[in-house]
């Protein structure tokens, strides 16, 4: 008896800690961005459609803001397209663009064509600014609050189903 | 047949040192002034992940984020940031998963200390197991004896 209360005892640690590592486990292959919580990145973008209104930090204060970085090299933007129309139309929070590494002929045109969710798009032509945003894929979208702290982000399209149970739920 | 052999070595030497030689091709830009600066280059993007593909390193990777937090890295170096601080800006936008080693903390103690633990342990479980069979041998005789007199006995 005595000789299997070790194997036994080393077994049913190793249970616990797999079972704590499932339990913690991130969304499989969804990285926990270190801005939680944290002020959004300094930044100053050339708007796309309008020359005289950029895109930067203080265009975050004093209202939630719904950041999205897309393309149109991107398909998932396209599919989530329809999505932030359906969110423009809500209108509970203005939605902010970064379109990362595009053409900016290109993105008019997709804008136009698709019609234009953003209220305002910063041209990140060479991929700093995302870069500092943490970005790895897009589409991405990050929650930001009044005091311009990130609060939420949301890797992959956004769906009507994601924006009510992880970003409406967090407005305050 | 010999011949055969020898075209079959020379192909897969040469597909080995084009895999080789694609490999060396993604990192295209030219290198940095000083041969110093570009050693520290060369060792951060290969212990910085590439986001996006994940198990490659910046050094190793083809898509645009790669490139683009190469030159990243470049640009710190340039401007005279140390190793500490670029991986603390890496980390600071994309967290402690962008090294590929991790870093020594209160969170990661267990993963740099386990191994070492762990073998420990492996090994006191061994010793205990060879000692308890050699004392059971000894009450019990050497075996050999016996074997080999029931061969003997054998006709």
């Amino acid at each position: 008896m005595n000789r299997f209360i070790l194997p036994l005892g080393a077994f049913g640690l190793l249970l616990v800690v797999l079972v704590v590592g499932l339990v913690h486990a991130p969304e499989k292959g969804i990285i926990v961005s270190p801005l939680l919580g944290k002020p959004a990145p300094q930044f100053s973008l050339p708007g796309l459609l309008d020359q005289t209104s950029p895109l930067q930090a203080q265009s975050l204060r004093g209202h939630w803001t719904l950041v999205n970085v897309w393309g149109t090299w991107c398909g998932e933007c396209r599919a989530e397209h329809e999505t932030l129309l359906a969110i423009k139309a809500q209108g509970r929070v203005p939605i902010y663009g970064i379109d990362w590494k595009d053409d900016d002929a290109q993105a008019r045109a997709w804008l136009n064509e698709l019609g234009n969710p953003y209220d305002r798009v910063g041209a990140d032509r060479e991929g700093r600014v995302a870069i500092d945003w943490g970005v790895y894929g897009a589409p991405e979208s990050f929650l930001v609050n009044p005091e311009g702290t990130v609060v939420y982000k949301y890797v992959g399209a956004l769906t009507l189903e994601v924006w009510q149970r992880e970003f409406l739920s967090r407005l305050l | 047949m010999k011949t055969i052999f020898k075209t079959a070595a020379v192909l897969i030497a040469g597909a080995v040192l084009l895999g080789a030689a694609a490999a060396f091709a993604i990192d295209n830009s030219p290198p940095l002034p000083d041969p110093r600066l570009q050693q520290r280059y060369l060792n951060l993007t290969h212990e910085l992940r590439c986001m996006q593909c994940q198990n490659e390193s910046l050094a190793d990777s083809p898509v645009g984020l790669a490139s683009d937090l190469r030159r990243d890295v470049r640009e710190q170096i340039l401007a005279g940031a140390t190793d500490e601080q670029i991986r603390d800006l890496m980390v600071s936008r994309y967290g402690e998963f962008i090294l590929f080693r991790p870093r020594l903390n209160a969170r990661t103690a267990w993963l740099w200390f386990a191994p070492a633990v762990l073998m420990l342990v492996g090994l006191w479980i061994g010793v205990r197991v060879l000692r308890d069979r050699q004392r059971r041998v000894d009450v019990m005789g050497p075996p050999d004896e016996d074997a080999a007199r029931a061969e003997s006995s054998d006709p």
